[in-house]
């Protein structure tokens, strides 16, 4: 897989995330284009597209459009498996996802992309594993944001 | 006071996490970009404290602020600094920052080395996990060059987790530093047999990938992945190591006999459509598309999976409600198309369905499909579908691209799968109908090419456009209709060209004439003057056979009444064309007023055919008898005036101008290199007419027109089809014509095997039709291209050509050896523009008996000190002779080179031996020292003569004149002119009496003996310049008055100068 983005029904980004190296530059301008080639598709058509040597896999849930790039030899069928998975992912973790998650916790959303795929390949394909490193390095996130919080109650009773 | 500061900052410090970010920027919809540059003056005073925590939130802000497309690459050293953190929440957010902003280009990336090895080690997995995630993101080649090894040992790594992470990284690592792989192989290996599924199938994963870039490093492992494939459940894995095995089996064929058995019963067992739709592209698309065309054959053969299975499992993907499996079915179809044909155009039907699928894509897919799967048999059949689509297609874009599709359709491969014109026209008029299409220009070409090119369909394509003219209100009525006015140029072009065929011409000209032509664009409406013009002499032709004049005056009478509108026009070329028409016209009638007959003249103005011509038909026409296409009709001018001048005086009749053409320099590959690829490009251009064997003619050798090549053609369809037709008749007729054909060869066949009772024929049993039993009803006509036999011709001619070249250079080349027989020099050829490494002539001679030795003596440039002579033997007598050898008395300046070891008196064998009356050349250089002055060597030649056994000697002298140094040089004059202000040479002159010969045969004498060439040349006064082959210039003034010469020379060695003066004074006393 080259990249994946998640965008809304606004053509607005929600989450990017690039396994090739590009610049700053190539990337805006091929999300842009992406974004408005996807979205001017009429929703009947179906999830795939050729764009220029890429195969696009794109998905709609709800009003967020998730979108991935793949090599030509690359499946497509699998990559769509790939799309609904994460969405399953996220679903769980967040307890039926809605965009305002993603937005708000996009750092999340990141994490759970990234325990599932690395560099561009599924790295772990059951459901159960996913989550379960995720909530194991969120023990320890919160474990340092509670003592955090500690911390500046302190400092602010000590002043 | 202090205290205060200190808690305003620390609220500030908390005030404004990412959720405010993120709410803020919800909240200023209106000035955005505003407000989002206060965050980031905010985050950049977060960022300048010490406290790692306010780092790290700014960090996680400015993580999104990226992602909104802001420039955050300014603060990379502090992501950098807040993925060093110890604590966990930090380090992520510091990774994920990096994994978002970094790539190659970020120096700071250096910085990192040292600190993700500590996290690749660190006790924490969830620390090492963070920073293998990052680096598959910003690995560069010196991080993977660096951490290569550290990763390598995270492979076996006790926990899973990590162990799964540490194999999949590897792979960019080895994009990046490839050096890695070969360690890292084994280990690598090993993981495909790891417990965990998860990082099995992660060593799968890295494997496939890299077996893609480079199958052949891979076979080995063949084994192991078929026990995978075999025992796995895994759909994810199945999938890769599919594809892994679609990148083997080219390379090892035997594998594809092992693969049946799994394939197929994944094939028919799996539920999953992923794994179904792998199986079948990848092994059978992929393998058996090129480059391995041979292979795959073998392949099919082994894998006893006819592609038919393949083509039904595709269909069940078509037939699904899915879109996006319908539109994978249809994709890997057009896959196989290309293979296998025949399997696919049985699913013609389904294909045919797709068109009516409510997405585009799929129909644009469905379209591709149907380009490749017509055939003779069906093309009617599927245009006929494909125009119902058109009607009712919605939406202009789509319906442009039907309508270029089925004009791609019929027309490729030279309307290959057309078999009755008729119903190709009925089909483009047909499409004139269609609302706001772009593409008007493209009917109008298909309706020129067929109406030109199908001689026998012009009477029928002729009554269609006069129709279509007649009702070109119906096409132009409306503004959105502009595009298919285009149709009007080539509906008034056919009329015009054509206009013998017009049932009712004059209908048509009064209809081109119509005052609402007048709104048409510009070029259509020159078209229409002009063929007016056309229509108007055949009009007349045919009124004035009639006893009635009054008829032919009443038409001249229409037109001079409605060309005036068009001379009005603001289009130039359509007002040029009517004014010279109207003026004609005006004559014609006057001379009609006198009852004189015109009409033979005014159709003498349009009389001949246009025909099609190939681009090649100019060769076929041979050159006229005394025409050199190679001579200058006009001289060049020429770049100085004493170049063009005096060497032409001088060698004018010597030297024939060989100013042949360029092109036919091109050798032989590059020429058929060219053909080929012109070949190419025209199988694949479809508007190119290609050359067919069955129509191709035995054409007379006569010159003129008649020679370009046309091929006629006989029709065996009834043209008459009253009115304005509807395709589909012609599918009916069609029918009936193939039932036809068909019956009456099956009344043949009968006949035959009631001939031949044997009954062993051939039996062509009424069954399918195959593609060639269906004889067209027309033919295009096929313009050759260049006849195969006449191109042979050619070539020889080239070849000769070349070895002529090639000899001639030969002469050049041994120029010297010719020298000896001639006592007039001055009738040799003397080649004045020899490239300097070309070592020179020099003509000293003698001849012995019985044995005959002529040598030159030339300079050899490379080296100012060396000289090589060569010498030619010829045995004058009746015996022969052999051990020759060959000796010369060194003097102190002169020395002949002898091999190493051998004494310096010792004589040279020469190397061959010498039949009677044979003759044969030896070189032996010699090195000189001074070149200034001649000199005389005495040398011998011993030999045996082999009848008598006897040892018999030569002796002989060697003359190493002056001039024999001099090497013929060209020189500009304004070279020439600058050497002789220079002023370093001397001076020197000579005047010779009594000289009796045209001056320019003078000066050759001097350019051949003394190896000079003319620089410029002014009436009976010229200058002449050599060079000595150690660099001595000679430059000669030589004037002639009466019969004396003087010769006045410049030279920078007075010495050599005044011997070379010597030796001309001798040349030219002797004769």
């Amino acid at each position: 897989m080259q990249f994946m983005l998640l965008f809304s029904r606004q053509g607005k980004l929600r989450l990017q995330k690039w396994y090739v190296p590009l610049s700053d530059k190539e990337r805006k301008k091929i999300s842009r284009d992406l974004v408005q080639t996807i979205l001017a598709r009429k929703p009947k058509m179906c999830s795939f597209l050729e764009w220029r040597d890429l195969k696009i896999v794109y998905k709609r849930y709800a009003s967020l459009y998730f979108c991935c790039a793949v090599e030509d030899q690359d499946n497509e069928l699998i990559t769509l498996e790939i799309i609904h998975r994460y969405v399953e992912l996220l679903d769980k973790y967040f307890g039926s996802v809605c965009e305002l998650d993603i937005i708000f916790n996009f750092e999340k959303a990141y994490f759970i992309l990234d325990e599932f795929l690395l560099g561009g390949e599924a790295q772990e394909t059951s459901k159960k594993n996913v989550l379960k490193a995720i909530e194991q390095a969120d023990l320890l996130q919160e474990f340092n944001i509670g003592t955090f919080k500690e911390i500046k109650i302190f400092l602010l009773g000590e002043i | 006071m202090a205290l205060k500061i200190v808690k305003g900052s620390i609220d500030r410090m908390f005030d404004k996490n990412l959720q405010d970010l993120v709410r803020g920027i919800r909240n200023h919809k209106e000035d955005e970009a505003k407000y989002i540059s206060t965050c980031i003056d905010e985050i950049k005073q977060e960022l300048k404290q010490d406290n790692i925590a306010v780092k790290a939130n700014a960090v996680c802000k400015l993580t999104y602020l990226q992602m909104l497309g802001y420039d955050v690459s300014w603060a990379a050293f502090n992501i950098v600094e807040v993925m060093s953190s110890s604590k966990f929440t930090y380090k992520r957010i510091g990774y994920l920052a990096a994994s978002q902003c970094f790539h190659e280009s970020t120096d700071v990336i250096m910085l990192t080395t040292n600190q993700i090895r500590k996290d690749l080690s660190s006790p924490n997995q969830y620390d090492t996990g963070v920073a293998l995630t990052g680096l598959s993101c910003f690995v560069t080649p010196d991080l993977a060059r660096d951490l290569a090894n550290d990763i390598m040992t995270l492979m076996s790594h006790t926990k899973p987790y990590i162990r799964k992470k540490a194999v999949l990284i590897m792979y960019k690592v080895f994009l990046k530093y490839p050096e890695s792989l070969r360690p890292a192989f084994p280990r690598l290996k090993e993981k495909l047999e790891d417990p965990d599924p998860g990082v099995q199938s992660a060593a799968v994963n890295v494997i496939c990938e890299l077996a893609r870039r480079n199958p052949k490093n891979y076979l080995s492992l063949a084994p192991l992945f078929f026990k995978l494939m075999t025992s796995s459940t895994n759909n994810w894995v199945l999938i890769k190591i599919i594809k892994l095995f679609g990148a083997l089996t080219p390379l090892e064929p035997r594998l594809g006999k092992k693969l049946i058995e799994p394939l197929t019963n994944l094939i028919h067992s799996t539920s999953a459509m992923s794994l179904l739709y792998e199986c079948v592209n990848t092994v059978y698309i992929d393998v058996n598309t090129p480059p391995l065309p041979s292979l795959s054959l073998s392949l099919c053969l082994y894998l006893s999976l006819p592609p038919q299975l393949c083509v039904q499992k595709l269909r069940i993907l078509i037939e699904d409600s899915d879109q996006n499996l319908k539109y994978l079915g249809l994709l890997a179809m057009s896959k196989i198309l290309k293979t296998h044909p025949k399997s696919v155009q049985s699913h013609k039907d389904l294909i045919l369905q797709c068109l009516d699928d409510k997405d585009e894509s799929i129909r644009l897919r469905a379209l591709d499909l149907l380009y490749g799967m017509v055939s003779k048999k069906n093309l009617m059949e599927i245009v006929k579908k494909l125009m119902l689509h058109v009607d009712k297609a919605e939406g202009t874009t789509y319906r442009d691209e039907l309508l270029t599709k089925i004009i791609d359709i019929c027309s490729q491969s030279n309307y290959q799968y057309i078999t009755n014109f008729e119903w190709y026209i009925s089909i483009l008029v047909e499409l004139t109908r269609l609302e706001g299409t772009r593409h008007g220009h493209l009917i109008a070409s298909q309706m020129l090419d067929v109406a030109i090119r199908v001689k026998a369909i012009r009477g029928f394509a002729v009554a269609q456009m006069a129709t279509l003219l007649d009702n070109a209100h119906l096409l132009t009525g409306n503004m959105q209709r502009m595009g298919i006015c285009e149709v009007l140029y080539a509906a008034a072009w056919i009329c015009g060209e054509f206009s013998e065929h017009l049932e009712n011409p004059m209908q048509t000209l009064e209809a081109m004439l119509r005052p609402k032509v007048a709104t048409l664009p510009g070029h259509i409406q020159a078209v229409y003057v002009q063929n007016a013009a056309k229509l108007f002499a055949t009009v007349l032709k045919s009124q004035e056979g009639n006893t009635d004049s009054t008829a032919a005056q009443e038409t001249s009478q229409l037109m001079i009444d409605r060309l005036p509108l068009f001379v009005q026009s603001a289009n130039l070329e359509v007002q040029e064309r009517a004014s010279c028409i109207l003026q004609l016209v005006k004559y014609i009638q006057k001379l009609q007023q006198k009852d004189v007959e015109v009409a033979e003249e005014v159709s003498a103005l349009f009389a001949g055919e246009l025909n099609p011509v190939a681009p090649k038909a100019q060769k076929k026409v041979p050159v006229p008898e005394g025409l050199d296409l190679d001579s200058w009709i006009n001289e060049p001018p020429s770049e100085s005036e004493s170049e063009d001048e005096q060497p032409k005086a001088i060698f004018a009749k010597e030297e024939p101008k060989h100013s042949r053409p360029r092109r036919e320099e091109v050798d032989e590959k590059e020429l058929a290199k060219r053909r080929e690829a012109r070949k190419q490009e025209q199988a694949n251009n479809p508007f190119y007419i290609k050359a067919s064997p069955s129509s191709q003619k035995v054409y007379q050798e006569a010159p003129g027109v008649e020679h370009i090549p046309v091929v006629q053609i006989d029709l065996s369809v009834p043209l008459k089809v009253p009115g304005l037709p509807m395709s589909d008749q012609y599918v009916k007729l069609e029918e009936e014509r193939r039932q036809k054909e068909r019956a009456e060869k099956k009344k043949k066949e009968k006949k035959k095997r009631k001939e031949k009772r044997s009954g062993r024929g051939k039996k062509h049993d009424s069954g399918p039709e195959s593609e060639e039993d269906i004889t067209p009803a027309h033919q295009v006509d096929i313009v050759t291209e260049e006849m195969p036999e006449k191109s042979s011709k050619h070539k020889k001619k080239k070849q000769k050509k070349e070895k002529e070249e090639k000899e001639k250079k030969k002469k050049k080349k041994h120029h010297h050896h010719h020298h000896h027989s001639d006592g007039g020099g001055e009738e040799a050829v003397q080649n004045g523009t020899v490239e300097e490494e070309e070592p020179l002539p020099v003509s000293v001679f003698f001849c012995f008996l019985p044995l005959t030795k002529v040598y030159d003596i030339q300079g050899n440039l490379q080296d100012g000190s060396q000289v090589v002579v060569s010498v030619i033997f010829e045995n004058k007598c009746d015996s022969f002779l052999k051990s020759m050898e060959f000796n010369v008395l060194d003097s102190l300046n002169s020395k002949l080179q002898r091999p190493e070891g051998s004494g310096p008196h010792d004589g040279l064998t020469v190397p061959f031996q010498l039949p009677p009356g044979v003759s044969n050349e030896a070189r032996f250089v010699f090195t000189v020292q001074s070149i200034i002055m001649p000199q005389k060597l005495k040398g011998t030649l011993t030999f045996i003569v082999k009848d008598s056994s006897t040892h018999e000697k030569l002796d002989f002298k060697l003359h190493f004149t002056c001039t024999s140094y001099l090497i013929t040089t060209p020189c500009y004059s304004d070279a020439f002119a600058k050497l002789l202000e220079s002023g370093d040479l001397k001076c020197s002159s000579v005047r010779l009496e009594g000289v009796n010969m045209p001056f320019h045969h003078l000066l050759a004498r001097i350019c051949f003996h003394h190896h000079f060439s003319v620089v410029e040349r002014i009436d009976s006064c010229a200058s002449m310049y050599s060079r000595s082959i150690q660099g001595h210039h000679v430059c000669l003034l030589v004037k002639v008055s009466a019969q004396t010469v003087s010769i006045d020379a410049k030279c920078d060695e007075p010495t050599l100068l005044g011997n070379v003066l010597d030796e001309i004074k001798q040349t030219f006393s002797q004769c």
